[in-house]
C-alpha cells in the first residue's frame, strides 16, 4: 500500500515536516536544523527505494497515482514519473538535505528559513512528479513564494532588489503559462498531461479573438516557452539570475542553481517538445540560436566578473545553454537517434549541473564565510593556507569547466554530438563559449588559489571543516562516477528518450 | 592472465598511487613516492610484457590486441570504448613506459629527498635552500626539500595514468579523455609553484592555448560520430569508412568530411604539440619543474599531439597517392610543420635559458615528424617519435641535472646568479662528469650527429621521405633546419660544458647522486641506440636487404603501404651528414672561446634580426593585442557592462520605475479613499488573532506533547483516508 503512495509520500513529506516544525522551539538552531535534515533524509531514502523498483524497460509513467481533484474542470492529482524525472528527482532530494547541512551561515530565524526549504521542496518535486497541468502550475508557483523569502528575508546587501527582480521575472512568465494552460484545458475537457500529450498535437484549438487555430496554438507555444525560457534562463532573459544568485544565502544558492533551474528545462522536455511538436519543430531554430548565444554570453559574462558568485551565477547561463542546444536539436529532429542523444545529453547535463553548480556556490559559501568578501582582486595565493580547500574548489571548478573523467564533460559531449547533426553553425559557434568557460574558470581558480598569498588572509582564514568537506563529499562522488560510468543514470534517460522523442 | 586484461590494468597503478597520495599518504614523503614509483613500475612492467606479446603476434595490423565494453548507451546502440594494442601504440606505448619510469626515480632526486627542510621555504613557491651543519662542522648552504613534495608525485601519477590511459585507447573518445586529464596535470604542475605569478600565469596561458585545439577537436568528434555512428579507430579509420567520407563533401573551404574531420583533429594536435601559431604556451611551460619538462613537454604529452596526428593519418591523407599533389589537410600539415620546425629553431639560437632552448628545439622536432606526415612519410614521423622522446627526456634531464648542480654550487657560494642561464655555467664537464656524457649523448642525437646516434636515423628518415616525394621546399627548409638544430645544441653544450667555469656558482657545481643519473644513463642508451633499428634498406655500410626493425613492423600501419617502395637515395643522406657536422662544428667553434661577460657572437652576427628573435618575433605582443585584450573587452566591457547591465536590465528597470508610478496613482485614487480603512479593520482583526495565538507557545513541554499528538492523529486520519481510496 505504501509502495502504491511512493510519490505522495515523497511529495509531501516535506510539508509534514515543515508543519511538524511549528511546534518546535524556535531558539534551538541546531536541533532545528538536524530535525529537518533528518526529514529531508526521508525523501531522499524513499527516492532510492524508487530507484530500486524502478523498471526501466518499460515505457511510460511509473507508481502513477490517480484520484479526482476538481472533475468539474477536468483536472486530477495525477503523479507518475519515468526516466526524465526520475533523475531530476533524485537531485532533488539529494540537493535539499545537502542544502540544510550548509544552512550553518543562517543565523537569524532559522525555523522559519528550514520550513521555508521544506516547503520549497515539495515545490519542485511537485514540478517532476505531476502529469496534470494544473497540478503542475500549482507546484511551479509553490516553488516561487518561498525562494523570494529565502532571497528576501535572508540574502545579501542587496537582496531586495534581486529578490523582487526573480519573483517579478517568474512571474511575468507565469502569467502566459497559466493563460495557455486554461485554453488548452477549455479546448480539450482535461488537464490531464497523458491525455494531452496523445490528443493536444492535432487538436485545433477554438479560434480566440478572431485568430485562426494554428495562430492561438503558437501563441500558447510561446507562452510555455517564455515562461520556461526566463527560468532556464535563455539569453536575453537572464539578468534575474546573477542578482538572484548572488544575493541569496548559500543553501538558498545552492537549491536555486541545482534544482530551480531544471524546472524550466525539463518544462521544455516534459511539456513544449510533446505538447507542440509542430511548432517547436518550427521554432527550433531560433532556440538553437538563443541557446547558442546564451552559451558565449554566459561565458563571457562570467569572465566579466570580479565577484566570486557572480561569476559562478553566470557560469550557469553558460551551461543551462548546452541544456537549451540539446532541447532545441530535439525539437528538430524529434523521431531520430539525434534527438535522443540530444535529449540524453541535455538531462544528463541537467543533473551534472545540479551536482557541480551546488558545489560551486557552496565553496563560494565557505570561503565568504571566513573572509566576508567575494571580490576576487582582494583573494590570492591562498592554496597555501587552505590546500584541502583548494583541492576540493580545483575539483568542483574541473567538474564545472567539463573537464573529461568529470560528469559535465560527458553531459557536454553528448549535447554537441546530437546538435552537430542538426545545427552545425550553432554547435560551431557554442564551442567559443566551451573555450570561454576555461577562461573563466580558470580566472577564478587563478585569483583564489594562485599566485602571491595576500597577508591580509595569512592567519584569517582556517581550512574547510569536516561538516563542510561531508557536504562536498557525496557531490564530489557523484561528478567522478558520472564521467567515469555515467550508464547507471543514462541507460535510465535513454529509455525514456527513446519511448518520448 | 589473458593480454587484454593486462592491457585494462596498465594504466590502473599510477591512477591507485594518485588516489592513496591524496587520501592521505601525503603525510610521508618516502610513502609518497614509493607509491609513484611503485604504480609506474607496475605499468611498466605490464607494458614490457604486453609490447613482447605484441612482437610475436604474426600480423599484429590485421589482428591487433583488441578488448571493448558498452560505454554510453545512445537509443538502441551503445558507445563501446575499449583498449587496443597495434604497431603505433605498441611503439608508443614502449617509449612511454620507459621515460615515465626514469622520470619517476629521477624526480626523487631532483626535488631533494632526504636533504633539511628550508625554514623560509612555503608551498607554492620553489624551495630556497637550507642551512646544514656538515661532518666538520661547518655551517654550510644546500638545497632543501620541495614543501609539495608529496603533491608533486601525486600528480604526475595522475598524468602517467591518462597518457597511458591515451595509448592504449581503441577509440577517439578515451583518448581525449586522457588527452584533457593530462591538460589538467600539465597545467597544474607547471604552475607546480603557483604562488610565483610566472609559473601561474604559464600554466593559465598552457591550458588555455590548448583548450583552442581541443575545442576544435572535439567538433571533429562529433562529426566523425555523426557521419560514422562510432569513434573506434576500427570503424572510422577503416579504408572502406574513408572513402565514404572523402565523398562526402561539406562546403567548408570544399573540403570533403573526411578532410574537414582530419583537419579539426589535426587542429587539437597544433595545440599539443605546440606548433604555430599555437605554440606559444610550451616555452613558458618551462617555469613548471625540470621532470616535469621532460615528461610532459617533451617525451609525452606532446607526443600524443603527433601520436594524434598518425592516428589521424587516414583521414588527412584520404584520396591521396604518392605522387599525386597533396590534399589541402596534408598540405596544411606540411606547411605548418615545416614553418614550425623552421621558426622554432631560429628562435632556439638566440635564448640564453638551458630549458628554453631545448623548449624550442622540441616545438621544432614536432614539427619535423608534423612535415613528415604531410609529405606522407608516414613512418618517418613515428620513427622520429619514438627517438625523439628519449633524447628530448634525456636532454631535459640533463638539464635539469645541470641546474640542480648549479643550484648546489650557488647555495654553498652564495652566488645569486640564475642557474638556468648557459651564459653562467661553463666547465661542468669536469665537475659534472656522468651529466656531461650522457647530455652530449642525447646532444649529438638531437643534432643529428651521423650513424652513431638514434637522431640520425629519424631525422634522415624524414629528409628522404622529403625528398623522395620531390617536396623540395620542405627538404631545404628542413634540412637547413637541420644545420640550425645542429648549430644551437653545440651552442649549448660548448657553453655548459666546455671552457672554463663564468660564475662561482658553476665553480663549485656537484654532480648529482646516482638517483639522478642513473636514469640519464638508461635514457643515453636509447638515444644513441633506438635509431639503430630503423636502418634503412640498402644503407651501403651495413648493406642489409631489409629495412630497419621499426619501419617493417610499421609500414602495414601506413594507408598508403604499397604505393610507395621507398628507394634508397644517396642525396638526402650525405646533406643529412653535412648539416649535422657542419652545424655542430661551427657551434663550437663559435662559442669555444666565449668568455663571461662578452656579447652573444650569435647577436654581434645577426644585429637587429637577433633581437627579433630573443622576443620570439614579439608573437606574445601580437596576440596579447588581437586576441586577449578585444576577449576582456568583451567580456567585462562589451557583455558584463553594456549588454546586460545597461541594455537589457535598463529596460527592465525601467518597466520597473514605471511600475510604481502606476501604482502610486491607483492607490491616491482608489486605495486610499476607497479601501483603506476596510483594510486597516482586517490588520486589526489579525493583530488580535495573533495576541490570542501567542498564548499556545506556553513553553510548557507537555501542552507541546499534547499538541503534537492532535497533529498525528489528524494526519493519520488523512493519510489513512487517501491511502484506502488509493
Amino acid at each position: 500500500m505504501l509502495i502504491g503512495h511512493l510519490l505522495s509520500l515523497i511529495l509531501f513529506l516535506p510539508t509534514i515536516a515543515a508543519l511538524f516544525m511549528i511546534f518546535l522551539p524556535a531558539d534551538r538552531p541546531r536541533m532545528l536544523r538536524l530535525f529537518a535534515f533528518f526529514t529531508s533524509l526521508l525523501p531522499f531514502v524513499l527516492t532510492l527505494i524508487l530507484w530500486g523498483r524502478f523498471d526501466s524497460q518499460i515505457q511510460g509513467y511509473q507508481f502513477v497515482e490517480n484520484t479526482p481533484w476538481y472533475p468539474a474542470i477536468g483536472s486530477s492529482y495525477h503523479l507518475g514519473v519515468d526516466g526524465l524525472s526520475l533523475p531530476m528527482v533524485l537531485l532533488t532530494t539529494l540537493l535539499v538535505p545537502l542544502s540544510i547541512l550548509a544552512s550553518t551561515t543562517i543565523k537569524t530565524h532559522q525555523k522559519s528559513f528550514l520550513m521555508l526549504f521544506l516547503f520549497l521542496e515539495t515545490g519542485l518535486l511537485g514540478v517532476f512528479l505531476s502529469l496534470d497541468l494544473l497540478l503542475f502550475f500549482v507546484f511551479w508557483e509553490i516553488g516561487l513564494i518561498p525562494m523570494y523569502f529565502i532571497i528576501n528575508q535572508w540574502g545579501g546587501e542587496n537582496r531586495n532588489y534581486a529578490s523582487l527582480k526573480f519573483i517579478l521575472y517568474t512571474m511575468a512568465g507565469s502569467l502566459g503559462l497559466l493563460l495557455a494552460i486554461q485554453m488548452m484545458g477549455a479546448a480539450s475537457g482535461t488537464f490531464d498531461l497523458i491525455k494531452l500529450t496523445s490528443t493536444w498535437p492535432d487538436t485545433s484549438p477554438l479560434p480566440l479573438f478572431g485568430l485562426s487555430p494554428a495562430t492561438v496554438k503558437a501563441v500558447a507555444f510561446w507562452a510555455f516557452v517564455l515562461a520556461f525560457a526566463i527560468k532556464v534562463p535563455v539569453w536575453p532573459f537572464h539578468t534575474w539570475l546573477p542578482d538572484a544568485h548572488t544575493e541569496a544565502p548559500t543553501p538558498g544558492s545552492m537549491i536555486l542553481a541545482g534544482v530551480l533551474l531544471k524546472l524550466g528545462a525539463y518544462g521544455f522536455l516534459r511539456l513544449v517538445l510533446p505538447l507542440f511538436p509542430t511548432e517547436s519543430h518550427q521554432f527550433a531554430g531560433w532556440l538553437a540560436v538563443l541557446a547558442a548565444i546564451s552559451i558565449v554570453f554566459g561565458a563571457l559574462g562570467a569572465y566579466g566578473q570580479n565577484d566570486f558568485k557572480r561569476l559562478v551565477a553566470y557560469s550557469s547561463v553558460n551551461h543551462m545553454g548546452f541544456v537549451v542546444l540539446g532541447v532545441a536539436a530535439a525539437a528538430m529532429a524529434a523521431g531520430t537517434q539525434h534527438a535522443i542523444i540530444a535529449v540524453n545529453g541535455a538531462v544528463m547535463q541537467m543533473f551534472n549541473h545540479g551536482l557541480s553548480a551546488a558545489g560551486m556556490f557552496f565553496l563560494v559559501g565557505v570561503l565568504y564565510e571566513r573572509a566576508h568578501t567575494r571580490d576576487l582582486t582582494r583573494f590570492g595565493g591562498l592554496w597555501s593556507i587552505l590546500p584541502v580547500y583548494g583541492g576540493v574548489l580545483m575539483f568542483t571548478a574541473m567538474a564545472s569547466l567539463g573537464l573529461p573523467g568529470l560528469g559535465g564533460f560527458v553531459s557536454e559531449f553528448l549535447v554537441v554530438r546530437g546538435a552537430w547533426a542538426v545545427y552545425p553553425l550553432a554547435t560551431a559557434l557554442s564551442m567559443i563559449g566551451l573555450f570561454f568557460t576555461g577562461v573563466y574558470i580558470l580566472k577564478a581558480l587563478k585569483m583564489v588559489l594562485q599566485g602571491p598569498l595576500n597577508e591580509e588572509w595569512n592567519s584569517k582564514l582556517t581550512e574547510i571543516r569536516l561538516d563542510e568537506l561531508v557536504i562536498m563529499v557525496p557531490l564530489m562522488v557523484l561528478m567522478l562516477v558520472n564521467g567515469i560510468w555515467p550508464a547507471w543514470l543514462l541507460e535510465m534517460i535513454n529509455k525514456a528518450a527513446m519511448a518520448v522523442f | 592472465m589473458a593480454i587484454e586484461k593486462l592491457l585494462w590494468l596498465i594504466p590502473l597503478p599510477p591512477l591507485i598511487a594518485f588516489v592513496l597520495i591524496s587520501l592521505g599518504a601525503n603525510r610521508s614523503r618516502g610513502l609518497s613516492h614509493s607509491l609513484a614509483v611503485a604504480g609506474a613500475g607496475l605499468s611498466w612492467l605490464g607494458s614490457m610484457f604486453v609490447f613482447w606479446k605484441a612482437l610475436q603476434v604474426k600480423d599484429l595490423t590485421g589482428f591487433p590486441i583488441i578488448s571493448t565494453i558498452n560505454w554510453l548507451p545512445m537509443g538502441a546502440e551503445w558507445l563501446k570504448v575499449g583498449i587496443r594494442i597495434d604497431p603505433l601504440s605498441a611503439v608508443t606505448l614502449f617509449f612511454v613506459a620507459w621515460t615515465i619510469l626514469c622520470i619517476f626515480i629521477y624526480s626523487i632526486g631532483y626535488h631533494n629527498y632526504n636533504a633539511p627542510a628550508g625554514v623560509h621555504d612555503q608551498p607554492g613557491l620553489p624551495p630556497h635552500g637550507a642551512l646544514h651543519t656538515s661532518d666538520e662542522g661547518k655551517i654550510i648552504h644546500v638545497p632543501s626539500v620541495e614543501p609539495m613534495y608529496a603533491r608533486f608525485f601525486g600528480l604526475i601519477s595522475l598524468f602517467a595514468f591518462a597518457m597511458y590511459l591515451l595509448v592504449i585507447s581503441d577509440n577517439l573518445l578515451t583518448l581525449y579523455i586522457g588527452w584533457e586529464i593530462m591538460g589538467l596535470c600539465s597545467y597544474l604542475l607547471i604552475g607546480f609553484w603557483y604562488a610565483k605569478p610566472s609559473a601561474r600565469d604559464a600554466a593559465v596561458k598552457a591550458f588555455l592555448t590548448t583548450r583552442v585545439g581541443d575545442v576544435f577537436m572535439l567538433l571533429g568528434l562529433a562529426a566523425l560520430y555523426t557521419s560514422t555512428g562510432s569513434l573506434s579507430y576500427d570503424v572510422v579509420f577503416r579504408p572502406d569508412v574513408v572513402v565514404q567520407l572523402a565523398a562526402i563533401p561539406t562546403g567548408v573551404f570544399g573540403l570533403s568530411l573526411a578532410g574537414l574531420s582530419g583537419l579539426l583533429l589535426f587542429i587539437g594536435t597544433v595545440g599539443k604539440s605546440a606548433q604555430f601559431p599555437l605554440h606559444i604556451w610550451l616555452p613558458d611551460a618551462m617555469e613548471g619543474p625540470t621532470p616535469v619538462s621532460a615528461m610532459i613537454h617533451a617525451a609525452t604529452m606532446v607526443s600524443a599531439g603527433v601520436y594524434l596526428a598518425v592516428r589521424a593519418f587516414p583521414l588527412i591523407s584520404a584520396g591521396w597517392t604518392p605522387g599525386s599533389p597533396l590534399t589541402p589537410p596534408m598540405m596544411v600539415l606540411a606547411v605548418i610543420g615545416t614553418f614550425t620546425a623552421f621558426f622554432a629553431a631560429s628562435i632556439a639560437i638566440a635564448q640564453n635559458d638551458i630549458k628554453r632552448v631545448l623548449a624550442y628545439s622540441t616545438i621544432s622536432q614536432l614539427g619535423f615528424m608534423v612535415a613528415a606526415l604531410g609529405v606522407g612519410s608516414y613512418t618517418a614521423a613515428v620513427f622520429h617519435l619514438f627517438t625523439h622522446a628519449f633524447f628530448k627526456a634525456l636532454l631535459f634531464l640533463g638539464a635539469g641535472s645541470v641546474i640542480h648542480g648549479m643550484e648546489h654550487g650557488a647555495l654553498a657560494e652564495d652566488d645569486p646568479v640564475d642557474v638556468q642561464d648557459m651564459f653562467h655555467m661553463g666547465g661542468l664537464r669536469k665537475t659534472m662528469p656522468l651529466t656531461f656524457w650522457t647530455f652530449s649523448a642525447g646532444g649529438l642525437s638531437l643534432a643529428g650527429f651521423p650513424l652513431l646516434t638514434a637522431g640520425f636515423w629519424s631525422k634522415d628518415e624524414i629528409l628522404s621521405g622529403a625528398f623522395s616525394g620531390r617536396f623540395w621546399v620542405v627538404f631545404i627548409v628542413l634540412a637547413i633546419t637541420a644545420l640550425i638544430t645542429a648549430f644551437y645544441t653545440a651552442r649549448q653544450i660548448t657553453l655548459t660544458f666546455l671552457g672554463t667555469p663564468r660564475s662561482q656558482a658553476a665553480g663549485h657545481a656537484q654532480e648529482n647522486k646516482p638517483i639522478m643519473t642513473y636514469p640519464l644513463v638508461v635514457l643515453a642508451v636509447f638515444a644513441i641506440g633506438a635509431g639503430w633499428i630503423g636502418i634503412p634498406a640498402g644503407f651501403p655500410l651495413t648493406g642489409a636487404h631489409q629495412a630497419g626493425w621499426i619501419i617493417t613492423f610499421l609500414s602495414p600501419m601506413n594507408p598508403l603501404e604499397g604505393h610507395s617502395p621507398e628507394v634508397f637515395s644517396s642525396l638526402p643522406l650525405v646533406v643529412s651528414l653535412v648539416v649535422s657536422i657542419g652545424g655542430l662544428y661551427l657551434g663550437w667553434r663559435v662559442y669555444r672561446g666565449y668568455q663571461a661577460g662578452q656579447v652573444d657572437p650569435v647577436e654581434r652576427a645577426l644585429g637587429p634580426v637577433f633581437s627579433l628573435l630573443k622576443q620570439k618575433y614579439y608573437i606574445d605582443e601580437v596576440y596579447s593585442a588581437i586576441f586577449i585584450r578585444p576577449a576582456r573587452w568583451m567580456a567585462e566591457i562589451f557583455t558584463a557592462l553594456w549588454l546586460d547591465n545597461r541594455i537589457i536590465d535598463g529596460m527592465v528597470n525601467g518597466l520597473s520605475a514605471l511600475m510604481p508610478a502606476l501604482g502610486s496613482l491607483l492607490r491616491n485614487g482608489f486605495d486610499k479613499p476607497v479601501i483603506s480603512n476596510g483594510g486597516d479593520a482586517l490588520g486589526n482583526r489579525l493583530i488580535h488573532w495573533g495576541q490570542i495565538l501567542r498564548k499556545v507557545q506556553s513553553g510548557r513541554i507537555q501542552q507541546y506533547m499534547l499538541y503534537t499528538l492532535w497533529v498525528i492523529v489528524v494526519s493519520g486520519m488523512v493519510v489513512f483516508y487517501l491511502m484506502g481510496r488509493g
